[in-house]
């Protein structure tokens, strides 16, 4: 949180000078306010989508998983594919609070909390896909290595064991990172807070944080350590998760590519949605003056970097395909590219790779209906992305004999829909219930709140 | 009831707008001051640390830059903490695998070794991660900072709800070895801040003897959760794992062999096969009823070796024996409970051919039932092969000792 002001001009990361009471007032209000019309509405769209997922999942737990469409050859699909974007949903939290804060961006600041959050609801959502996957995800207890009465131990060179590390790795390390940047705004809450039940749980969920500087001290420096190790962890994330595949020898998955890329368009998403969601947030919530034009800005200048890192990958991929002079691997993607899924890739394509170089002119980056179409496009390309991925790949098996096609049934798509509605439902209920900007971090990076020390100089020591 | 909840209502009221703080005594914890700019701030922490003071703190919404210097503190060593917890994780992480793949459970997959470093790398990185993470936060709450502690004499000062919004305090405890009510309180007075408060111990509870844990009520509330735990476990682990969906896979869709079923028009689960089905392994027997000229042609394929006829010897005695005796003498030990065999030594048997036997054992004869439903065919010929073996036991010449 410790910034040195001094060496970057920038433009100002709250706009006009905001005091610390007004800043606390702001932040509070969606907190101590009823909540709007716009904001019901909002929450009874996305419960309605999360319950009807919660009945397609149910329905699912009940007759097994031959509800869905996957079967051979496709045996992965829409249950991976969710799982796979939805993970990488959750890198933007993780960049945004760990790296850019490391690479000391101020501007992340606003965003962080926001973006932590959805790292975490992203996360949880994902958790769901691998477990229900499995058929029986009340015996899901047998992936983790603990002496069962089956006397067996995982096998911890598969990929999936992996996954289940790295995830709830993530998953803990993301929510002990966000907590424990709550932490000093719940103490400001308690404080503002009169009484009642609500005062009793910022006092508990504060821990009775006092803002001592002797505290400040060792929580800096923790904060520094989690974001030294959220780096690496965020990294090894999407590459484990991209192991899943690329360790497999199935033509279109089998390439070192894939950790780099899969990162890159974790992060691409992941932006994305944050984007998606921040444009709403700062509306509604009239946090315009916080969450700038510059922030959007700067947000789309990294989706242009990475949708131009994932476009590169797209083409490294042909081409590696070609250059190996494997016949396979040509064929899985010249039929990717003009087969019977072509929709789904050219759909990919022009939605992580053309529309985002838009980003390439100002006047498109800093104007926020334009922005909110293509980051919105963004989702829905990256979710095609991990879609041809695992479809496409798997359709056309090396016999003719077993080539398949996958077609959704209807609880396979309803499990889709209500994903979005637990993620929507988890951000809206977020949004109403806790600090969605740090209000520790943005006092610190007001203008005037850092001293001057212009007394040094005055040599009164 | 209705006054009951009432009652309950109204309480839920008082308490949603009156907050109990503690009563304070007349000990005194600390004196604090307020400041309005960073800058007052730190000129004021240089202050208090040059003047000798070593229990004072300072209290801001957000981390003020240069304050550590301010106020003459050393580097965390928080650093060395996380550094421990993730060599112990990487540790405990190659540990693992090594134990439980390499040594406790050896498990062939695809031919991999089975304790390899590289695939063992990811699992360990996440441990690292995962330990040094938790512990270090840990440690920062509850080692260094000495959290949670919410019943700290300042809170619930209005000191305290100034530094958490907008402005900066400065305290100074009165446990400080220079402390003294009188200079303390000059001395902040000349550090350009206001609002000088006293911070006064709250007043324990006087009134209570009993230690909470033994409160009837606490007791209670500790006894149902465990009963209700209990209870729980065990309908979980007894009765809804054996109920749909999780019944162990238990009840699937299908008919098992001999089951009733509704499906069909004649109720039954099991199908005929198909007219003209021929089962695994069924080659057709072509001699039954045939002459002895043919049946000649049935010549025993198995070559006369030791082995064949051990074999031979085993299945006799399982299957000829009861009836035949073990030596073919017609005394098998249902003697009595059915019709008699003759020997097989007699002149008709040793003279036949094997094949005549061999029809015999596949297809029987009068009331000796048919075996080529429970001898295998080869079994049959190594059979024959040892009654032959009998045979000659049991009429050796005298001539057989001259060695010819
Ligand atoms: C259930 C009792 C029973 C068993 C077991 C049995 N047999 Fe017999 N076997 C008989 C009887 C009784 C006869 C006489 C049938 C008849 O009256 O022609 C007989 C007849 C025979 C004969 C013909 C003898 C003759 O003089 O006509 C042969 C050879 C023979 N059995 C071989 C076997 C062999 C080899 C086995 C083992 C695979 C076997 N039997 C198992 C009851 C049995």
């Amino acid at each position: 949180m410790s910034f040195d002001s001094t060496y970057t001009k920038e433009l100002p990361l709250v706009e006009s000078k905001t005091s610390f009471s007004e800043i606390d007032n702001v932040i509070a209000a969606p907190m101590e306010s009823k909540p709007g019309k716009t904001w019901f509405l909002l929450l009874a769209l996305s419960v309605t989508m999360l319950l009807f997922g919660a009945v397609c999942l149910g329905l699912t737990f009940w007759f097994g998983i031959g509800l869905w469409g996957n079967n051979q050859p496709v045996g992965w699909a829409f249950d991976i594919t969710n799982f796979v974007f939805w993970i990488g949903i959750g890198h933007a939290g993780t960049l945004i609070s760990a790296i850019l804060f490391l690479l000391r961006q101020r501007w992340r600041t606003a965003i962080a909390r926001f973006a932590e959050a959805m790292t975490i609801f992203a996360v949880m959502t994902a958790g769901i896909f691998p477990l229900i996957h499995v058929g029986r995800p009340w015996l899901a207890g047998y992936l983790l290595p603990y002496p069962n009465q089956n006397n067996v131990w995982p096998n911890f060179y598969s990929p999936l064991m992996w996954d289940v590390f790295a995830v709830s790795t993530y998953l803990t390390v993301s929510f002990v990172f966000w907590y424990i940047g709550l932490v000093p705004d719940f103490a400001t809450l308690r404080d503002r807070t009169k009484a009642g039940i609500k005062k009793a749980l910022f006092t508990i969920l504060s821990l009775g944080w006092r803002n001592s500087n002797r505290h400040w001290q060792h929580y800096e420096r923790t904060y520094l350590i989690l974001a030294g190790l959220s780096t690496p962890l965020v990294l090894s994330v999407h590459t484990i998760v991209s192991f899943d595949f690329a360790v497999s020898v199935i033509p279109g998955w089998h390439t070192t590519i894939f950790p780099p890329y899969f990162v890159a368009g974790a992060v691409f998403s992941g932006f994305g949605m944050v984007s998606t969601v921040l444009i709403f947030v700062r509306k509604v919530f009239h946090m315009e003056h916080i969450i700038t034009v510059n922030h959007l800005e700067k947000m789309n200048k990294i989706l242009l970097a990475t949708g131009s890192i994932v476009g590169y990958a797209y083409a490294m991929e042909f081409f590696i395909a070609w250059y190996s002079g494997n016949p396979f691997e040509m064929f899985v993607f010249i039929n990717r590219a003009f087969g019977p899924y072509a929709w789904a890739y050219w759909t990919m394509i022009s939605c992580n790779v053309i529309f985002p170089q838009l980003f390439w002119f100002k006047k498109i980056r800093r104007a926020i209906p334009v922005t909110l179409v293509i980051v919105i496009l963004v989702n829905v390309g990256m979710w095609f992305e991990r879609f041809v991925i695992i479809v496409t790949s798997l359709h056309r098996d090396f016999l003719p004999s077993s080539w398949g096609m996958f077609v959704p049934t209807l609880y396979d798509t309803g499990i889709l829909i209500g994903s979005f509605g637990l993620f929507f439902t988890l951000v809206l209920l977020f949004a109403r219930t806790l600090p969605v900007i740090s209000i520790a971090e943005i006092k610190a990076v007001v203008p005037g709140a850092q001293p001057t020390h212009k007394h040094h100089t005055n040599g009164q020591h | 009831m209705a006054i009951k909840i009432k009652e309950f209502i109204n309480r839920l009221k008082e308490y949603n707008t009156t907050w109990k703080t503690e009563p304070r005594s007349g000990q005194l914890h600390s004196i604090s001051v307020l400041f309005d700019t960073p800058d007052q701030i730190i000129e004021a922490a240089k202050a208090t640390a040059n003047a000798g003071y070593k229990k004072f703190d300072v209290f801001t919404p957000y981390p003020v830059h240069g304050m550590d210097e301010a106020m003459k503190m050393k580097e965390s060593k928080i650093g060395w903490i996380a550094l421990l917890a993730g060599i112990t994780g990487a540790i405990t992480a190659l540990l693992m695998i090594g134990w439980m793949g390499g040594i406790d459970y050896k498990n062939i997959i695809g031919g991999k070794p089975f304790f390899a470093l590289p695939g063992s790398i990811p699992i360990t990185f996440e441990l690292t991660v995962l330990f040094s993470a938790l512990v270090t936060t840990a440690a920062m709450v509850a080692l260094f900072n000495k959290l949670p502690w919410t019943s700290n004499p300042l809170h619930e000062t209005p000191f305290m709800k100034s530094v958490t919004s907008d402005k900066f305090g400065l305290v100074i405890e009165a446990a400080d070895k220079h402390f003294d009510e009188r200079n303390v309180e000059n001395f902040l007075g000349q550090l350009h801040g206001h609002s000088i408060e006293k911070v006064y111990y709250p007043i324990p509870d006087v009134g209570k003897t009993k230690t909470p844990v033994f409160d009837l009520k606490f007791m209670g509330v500790i006894a149902v959760t465990a009963i209700l735990t209990a209870i729980a476990s065990y309908a979980v682990l007894n009765k809804v794992l054996y109920t749909q969906p999780f019944n162990w896979m238990w009840e699937q869709p299908r008919l098992n062999p001999q089951a009733q079923s509704n499906f069909f028009g004649d109720g039954f689960g099991m199908r005929m096969p198909v007219e003209g089905t021929v089962a695994r392994g069924f080659i057709p027997y072509e001699y039954k009823g045939m002459p002895d000229s043919v049946i000649k042609l049935l010549a025993n394929p198995l070559a006369l070796t030791e082995e064949v006829i051990q074999r031979g010897k085993v299945k006799f005695d399982i299957f000829c024996s009861p009836c035949h005796g073990y030596y073919g003498q017609g005394d098998g030990r249902l003697k009595g409970q059915f019709p008699n065999p003759p020997t097989l030594h007699s002149e008709k048997v040793r003279n036949w051919q094997d094949g005549n036997i061999y029809n015999v054992i596949t297809n029987g004869q009068n009331v000796m039932p048919a075996y080529d439903k429970s001898v295998a065919r080869e079994d049959r010929w190594a059979i024959i092969h040892y009654i032959r073996v009998l045979q000659r036991s049991q009429n050796a010449k005298d001539t057989d000792l001259e060695g010819k």
